[in-house]
């Protein structure tokens, strides 16, 4: 779906990142999913009088990280209290940097080379969690709601986008990338599903021939990245539809529902919007030194960018593949690399670890890198076919490992006598001469009915590459 | 000299505070604010360009504790404190809105 | 055995010579209390029960050979603002009445680990809110000099307690003022030590920045011995200082003040509504120190002027934020409601009295859009101004020194009409919380009234050993 001819989207992204600390921001309870309610609670982060916070350091070192990654300048900050009411919000008032925040000024490039501003990642800490008893679960229509303090006070970095992303497809591919990034420097598990990673857009829509922005709605509860692509469509469509029958749009947060496929009015800003923002006095300025940023910077894991043009300049793939994208995400990167510097055939080995791997990743990271180049080298030389290569990988993540030459041999998976091919494939056509006729008039879709029909008759051992040259050098005789 | 706060500000903030304010009380805090925000007038001749702002006696800078976790409150005991408490839960009166 | 020791340290002293139990020392404490309370109200608790039995297992303990502490088998009482596992701690607020932390806070546990027993909870003003125990939601706290009069405040409570022979030593909590003012107008010594040097964790904030907690005392050396024990960092603060912290020992006590530069304070002593009689013993304490060899001297700290100012609208912008999470919810006072604001708001209606009310709504419009610049803005430069005039001024004085409060204790109903009245009473302490600096009030006669007079004594951060030379001094020379 695309916007009307003359209308320009304007994208920008807020998401929040859990932190992966052990323990809280402000305090030592564990910073732990799914436990049991309300017990991963202490005076502080259930606000209780008289408490005070003590900055994690283990949470500042994973936030320059993430300022690092996204080549942000990491910068002395200070904490900020946010004041309102909320019954998840203990203190009724959050602490979270407010006009200096740690990062500032970054940028990430989306894997085709696009560039989005970071305007600044900063930290701050999450709130409880309620739940709405009656009225189906929502807010709207309960009748009271249960309030779970094991969220309260666990580390967040909010990264904040400029507004340069233009389709949802780039907001999609900023949001994969930011959480490939995520992931590979430790910093946050970036678990959308689990709420770990919360994404809220920043749409609004222009005429193409003006450069002013219009009227921005926020839209938050996208759940995953393939809604997030949904709602910024919808909402960039209903907002255009709303400016062309002579509409204005209202600055407001909106909820994306995904069984709608729908945006729908959540809160209108209002005027007794004051959180009164000052500096937080339980809390002292955050000035990392030049060392330690430094020490950041330089033991920053290695990003997927570059990962993933390691892997297409091993295996001869495009850089935005898919496969190699796969590889990356799942970490088997190394695996391919690793084959491919023994010897294998990348092209190959990119195929085996971005599907037959991939499907048990776990496994696949504990592969061990010469059975798996002995795979590859196998099936590159014709000594067994592709089937066969699935199988053979098949059983060493099945068992945890293995010898591959053990495992073909067992299934007595061998080359297959050129000859012996050749009479099979004689039999078939001859006995199939209908078909045949059909694959000779350039009928594409028989060629598998004929690949079937040899590998039946050879019990699988043939290769289909061979069968279907074969066929093609007989419709040449 | 800023002008001498109103009724209408008053009100203002005892919804931002949460508090409610009869008319009286509305009348006496306005006063009674008005003249101390007065009083304070005195420091508005001051010049202050330049000054850096202090809102910390103490100049520290850098506090951490270490990533390692420490023993939780007994859930039983916390809850004991609600003044209403369901299912392991602290109960609320339905919620009107979204947080901001 | 003879008389039974009075301060803290003859008490403890006795209770680790064996000289006297704690169980004996808790009950002469209780008597003192069940004479006066119902007169005075100075308590909102009284632990008999818990403080039998922490004396019964201090005197098991040095019956069992144990090394007791320094502050063995004395009786504390605790403003009630501190956090007291299990016992309720209240801020003297409707809205916390009944709440049981679940936790000490950190001076509690300090002090129990130097043997002292805490004998009672003490009444404040809500919130610590106030200089006269007037605005405590369970009655105000009388002076026991004269019970027609107010003990001061916030920390009235805890200066009665030690005036009135109900423990020799008590905690108070000083914002703006708060236990140097009742220890004046009660006539006892009071110390607010150096901003960090005590922990707060436990201590229900008022305004986090300016918010300290400090011993009230019969004698200097009470109050150092348990200064002694309640300073050191603390982990589980980040505002708590790391750096090393002086012992208040034998050589300070001794009160030597031979070449010691003392600068009088004189936009203090010239302040709006300073009595003559005040300043008349004022004058005498100045003489004392000069007499006794102190080089002392009339100076200026020009910025002073503004400390009240300042501190009427960064206090209550603190006080705004840090009072929000008295909402129904977690623990303390609900009105039940139709929805999550209405309990809110009846909740709070309910649970704050007027003075508290005020300073919230003072604060948030500080703090508001449109006025944080020209309100809670411009006072935190005013505080840094103040903060560098005293700093010049101890570039050539070791200490200060002013008046505590402009008049003896007042009477119920004074000044509670007009709030302004009521927060020049702190017109000379405030200086020494904007700052973070320590500052000490020390008993030094009485007035017309024959009720006591206070004079302070203020050092620059860290600068308690001077601080209590100087304090020592006066006391040796009092009338
Ligand atoms: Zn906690």
């Amino acid at each position: 779906m695309t916007l009307p001819d003359g209308w320009v989207m304007v994208i920008g992204l807020e998401v929040h990142c859990e932190l992966k600390t052990a323990t809280k921001l402000f305090c030592g309870c564990p910073n732990m999913f799914g436990d049991e309610p309300n017990t991963n609670i202490c005076p502080t982060c259930l606000g209780l009088p008289g408490s005070l916070p003590v900055l994690n350091e283990n949470a500042v070192e994973l936030a320059m990280r993430i300022g690092a990654a996204l080549n942000c300048d990491i910068l002395a900050s200070t904490f900020h209290r946010k004041n309102y009411f909320y019954p998840d919000m203990p203190k009724d008032y959050q602490v979270s940097q407010y006009d200096e925040p740690i990062n500032l000024n970054g940028r990430l490039d989306l894997p085709d080379g696009f560039r989005v501003g970071v305007t600044r990642a900063h930290i701050e800490e999450d709130t409880g969690k309620s739940t709405h008893v009656g009225g189906d679960g929502r807010i709207h229509g309960a009748t009271h709601s249960l309030v779970d303090y094991n969220r309260s006070g666990v580390p967040l970095v909010e990264i904040v986008s400029e507004p340069d992303m233009r389709t949802a497809d780039q907001a999609r591919a900023y949001v994969t990338e930011l959480r490939a990034i995520l992931v590979a420097t430790g910093a946050s598990d970036g678990r959308m599903e689990e709420g770990s990673m919360r994404v809220d857009a920043n749409i609004s829509v222009r005429r193409s021939e003006t450069d002013e922005f219009g009227t921005r709605c926020e839209i938050k509860n996208v759940n995953s990245i393939r809604s997030l692509g949904r709602a910024i469509e919808y909402e960039a469509a209903r907002q255009v539809g709303l400016i062309e029958a002579g509409d204005r749009v209202i600055q407001q947060t909106r909820h994306w529902n995904e069984q709608q496929g729908r945006t729908i009015t959540g809160r209108v800003k209002e005027d007794a919007d004051d959180y009164r923002y000052f500096l937080e006095p339980d809390l002292v300025p955050l000035d990392p030194s030049p060392e330690w940023i430094a020490s950041v910077r330089s033991e920053l894991a290695v990003l997927p960018a570059t990962r993933r043009e390691a892997v297409a300049a091993a295996t001869g793939a495009d850089a935005s593949a898919t496969a190699v994208a796969t590889v990356v995400d799942l970490e088997l990167d190394q695996l391919v690399l690793g084959a491919v510097a023994a010897g294998a055939d990348g092209r190959i080995a990119l195929a085996r670890a971005s599907n037959e791997v991939a499907a048990d990743a776990e496994g696949g990271r504990g592969l061990d890198v010469a059975a798996f180049t002995a795979v590859i080298a196998m099936e590159s030389a014709s000594e067994i076919t592709a089937t066969q290569a699935k199988t053979v990988l098949g059983e060493l993540l099945a068992d945890g490992g293995g010898d591959p030459e053990a495992i073909a041999a067992k299934h007595g998976f061998e080359a297959m006598d050129g000859s012996v091919l050749d009479s099979v494939v004689d039999k078939v056509i001859a006995a199939n001469p209908n078909e045949w006729q059909r694959y000779k008039d350039g009928d594409a879709k028989v060629t598998g009915f004929f690949v079937g029909q040899v590998m039946k008759a050879t019990g699988g051992k043939a290769d289909g590459k061979a069968v279907t040259a074969a066929l093609v050098a007989r419709t040449k005789a | 000299m800023a002008k001498r706060l109103t009724r209408e500000e008053v009100a203002h903030v005892a919804l931002l505070a949460r508090l409610e304010v009869t008319d009286d009380e509305l009348d006496m805090f306005t006063g009674q604010l008005a003249d101390i925000l007065e009083h304070a007038n005195d420091v508005e001749a001051l010049d202050v360009s330049g000054v850096e702002a202090m809102a910390h006696p103490m100049q520290l800078r850098n506090v951490f504790r270490t990533d390692v976790i420490v023993p939780a409150l007994d859930r039983d005991e916390v809850l004991s404190q609600a003044p209403s408490a369901e299912d392991r839960r602290f109960r609320v009166p339905r919620i009107l809105g979204e947080a901001p | 055995m003879s008389e039974s020791p009075t301060t803290a340290i003859d008490i403890a002293a006795a209770v680790r010579d064996g000289r006297v139990t704690a169980a004996e020392v808790v009950e002469t404490h209780l008597a003192a209390i069940d004479a006066r309370e119902a007169e005075l109200h100075a308590c909102n608790a009284v632990l008999a029960d818990e403080a039998r039995a922490a004396a019964g297992r201090g005197d098991a303990a040095r019956a069992a050979g144990a090394t007791l502490g320094p502050l063995a088998g004395v009786p504390v009482a605790l403003k009630d603002n501190m956090c007291t596992r299990g016992i309720p701690t209240t801020c003297s607020s409707k809205i916390l009445e009944g709440w049981r932390p679940p936790y000490d806070a950190t001076v509690v546990t300090k002090l129990q680990e130097a043997g002292a027993i805490v004998i009672a909870k003490t009444n404040l003003d809500e919130f610590a809110m106030g200089s006269s125990t007037e605005n405590s939601a369970f009655g105000p706290t009388k002076n026991p000099h004269d019970v027609t009069k107010v003990p001061g405040g916030s920390s009235g409570g805890s200066a009665v307690a030690v005036a009135a022979g109900f423990a020799p030593i008590s905690l108070g909590s000083d914002t703006g003022g708060s236990i140097r003012q009742p220890a004046a107008l009660c006539g006892v010594v009071g110390l607010k030590p150096t901003y960090g040097t005590v922990s707060r964790y436990g201590l229900i904030a008022f305004a986090s920045s300016l918010d300290q907690i400090g011993p009230f005392g019969a004698t200097i050396a009470d109050a150092a011995a348990t200064y002694n024990v309640i300073a050191g960092h603390d982990p589980r603060d980040s505002t708590s200082y790391a750096g090393a912290m002086a012992t208040i020992g034998a050589a300070e006590l001794a009160g030597d003040v031979s070449g010691m530069r003392v600068g009088i304070i004189s936009e203090l002593v010239g302040a709006e509504g300073i009595a003559d009689d005040v300043k008349r013993r004022f004058t005498e304490a100045a003489d004392a120190l000069s007499a006794a060899g102190a080089k002392v001297e009339e100076t200026s700290v020009p910025a002073c002027v503004y400390g009240l100012s300042a501190y009427y609208l960064i206090a209550p912008a603190e006080a705004s934020s840090n009072l929000a999470r008295y909402d129904g919810v977690r623990y303390g006072l609900r009105i039940e409601a139709d929805n999550i604001t209405d309990m809110y708001t009846q909740t709070r209606t309910a649970g704050f009295g007027p003075e508290v009310k005020r300073r919230i709504m003072l604060g948030t419009y500080a703090l508001s859009a449109g006025y944080y610049d020209a309100y809670y803005g411009k006072a935190l430069k005013v505080r840094s101004l103040i903060a560098r005039d005293f700093a010049a001024a101890y570039e050539k004085f070791d200490v200060l020194l002013s008046p505590t409060a402009p008049t003896t204790a007042f009477g119920f109903g004074a000044k509670t009409d007009n709030p302004l009245a009521m927060y020049l009473s702190d017109v000379c302490t405030i200086p020494s919380n904007l700052c973070g600096d320590p500052a000490i009030s020390v008993p030094f006669g009485t007035g017309d009234d024959g009720l006591p007079v206070g004079v302070q004594v203020l050092a620059p951060a860290l600068g308690e050993p001077a601080l209590f030379r100087a304090a020592a001094a006066l006391e040796g020379s009092a009338p």
